[in-house]
């Protein structure tokens, strides 16, 4: 029934009059034991960064469960059933936007429930003018390496090579933070080091 | 659901209906296209879920832009109401949608806008509503002007005001435009034209409605989104999934 769907249009250059809000970026409270926080830059085909683009980041809870209907198990019994999962963030001037979230568990697949799992992660939206339609990455956490060696979609890419463009890197704090920890995770929307997009 | 098999939903792939992202008539998009193909993500637990984002976010001034500042904005005042549906028909209650829009002359409330129509100091342009259980939302809002932009010589954006929707899945989500019916400008707009089918294009357009309109008040106009339509995959059960809540 496809033919009755409304058609994606770009954000264009003003959403922030309506898209961002303070609360946006932080999926917890800055401060959060056991928070991390995901920085980066998104950058064009030139290799310039895109200074009017918006990420979202959906993700499970450290649980690996949804606070959400179509989750079959339910939500977590203990601690998360208030996890929003959800971050937005507009990128600045420079290109680099920041998330603060609690790492998510793994997931079981649906297809194999008992046996892989998928790895820890976020779906990452990518909007901005100049882009008609929303595009859509995965961010993996470094410290996963087994997990990410046996997950469905990180072991299955057409170019093996690019994997690495789905992976966060570890970063060094910000002057001032003490606590938590800090991923680096740039977004490439085209050129050399072009992420991997999905078709979700 | 039966023991130890589990049902998520699955969402159509639109084929033919989304603007490609590769589209020189719209030249920002030649630098900010992907130019390797996108890589079929098979939908699991991250994709059937999404935000559940709502009340939090809501005052009972953000269904009504016009009610935003000490006096009445200037321009036609519309109300603008429809459903959120999937494709199948059914109504996505509980949704948060969010809007903005140019004020009647044509100028967004923005640092980086640099039109010379005037600002409306009783305008901001932005708006929130949650659909109902029927997924109906509705907006009192004014025309949105058409306005210049840098795309080619002599190019205008025809009126529009922007809609963002979550729908129920990090699957549905959707920003779009809304577009106002006989507006000339349409056929020339490469943004508009981006996407292929005109009977699509079609369906960015709201339609007046003598109904909604309200005497002596406002014009009303219907416009109803659509997003992707839900099924259902049954998988073979396995240990983490047997005697779980399920729905």
């Amino acid at each position: 029934m496809s033919e009755l769907i409304t058609p994606s249009q770009t954000v264009g250059p003003f959403f922030a009059m309506r898209l961002p809000w303070p609360e946006g970026p932080f999926v917890v409270p800055a401060g959060t034991t056991g928070a991390v926080t995901v920085v980066g830059r998104v950058f064009d085909g030139a290799g310039n960064p895109i200074p009017d683009a918006l990420i979202e980041t959906w993700q499970a809870d450290p649980e690996g469960r949804f606070a959400h209907q179509d989750d079959p198990r339910g939500a977590s019994a203990s601690g998360y059933r208030s996890f929003r999962g959800f971050g937005r963030c507009p990128t600045s001037p420079d290109g680099s936007y920041r998330i603060v979230t609690l790492k998510p568990g793994p997931l079981p697949c649906p297809e194999d429930p008992g046996g892989t799992a998928e790895a820890p992660h976020l779906d990452v939206s990518v909007f901005a003018r100049g882009m008609l339609d929303r595009v859509v990455t995965r961010m993996y956490f470094p410290d996963e390496a087994e997990a990410n060696a046996a997950d469905p979609v990180l072991s299955s890419l057409p170019e093996p090579g690019r994997r690495a463009t789905l992976i966060a890197v570890p970063a060094a704090l910000p002057a001032g933070q003490t606590g938590g920890s800090v991923l680096r995770f740039d977004i490439h929307v085209q050129g050399e080091n072009e992420t991997v997009f999905f078709d979700v | 659901m039966t023991s130890g098999s589990l049902v998520v939903p699955s969402y159509g792939r639109p084929r033919g209906v989304h603007p490609p992202l590769d589209y020189p008539g719209y030249r920002s998009t030649v630098l900010r296209h992907p130019k390797k193909p996108l890589v079929l993500l098979p939908q699991r637990l991250t994709e059937v879920t999404g935000p559940l984002l709502g009340e939090e976010l809501i005052t009972p001034a953000d269904g009504d832009l016009t009610m935003q500042h000490d006096g009445e904005p200037q321009g036609q005042r519309i109300i603008v109401c429809g459903r959120v549906l999937d494709s199948d028909g059914r109504p996505v209650p509980d949704t948060l949608i969010e809007i903005w829009q140019t004020n009647a002359a044509g100028r967004y409330r923005h640092a980086r806008e640099h039109h010379p129509a005037p600002l409306d100091p009783n305008f901001t342009g932005v708006g929130r509503a949650i659909t109902d259980s029927g997924g109906n939302y509705r907006f009192i809002t004014i025309q949105p002007g058409a306005y210049p932009w840098g795309n080619h010589y002599n190019a205008w954006r025809p009126a529009h005001i922007h809609f963002s929707v979550f729908g129920r899945a990090f699957a549905q989500r959707l920003v779009t435009q809304m577009y106002f019916p006989g507006d000339p400008l349409q056929p020339i707009d490469p943004i508009f034209n981006s996407v292929p089918d005109p009977k699509a294009r079609e369906r960015m357009i709201a339609q007046f409605d003598i109904g909604l309109t309200q005497p002596e008040w406002a014009l009303g106009y219907r416009w109803d989104i659509v997003l992707r339509g839900r099924g259902a995959t049954v998988f073979e059960g396995g240990p983490d999934f047997e005697g779980g809540e399920g729905q």
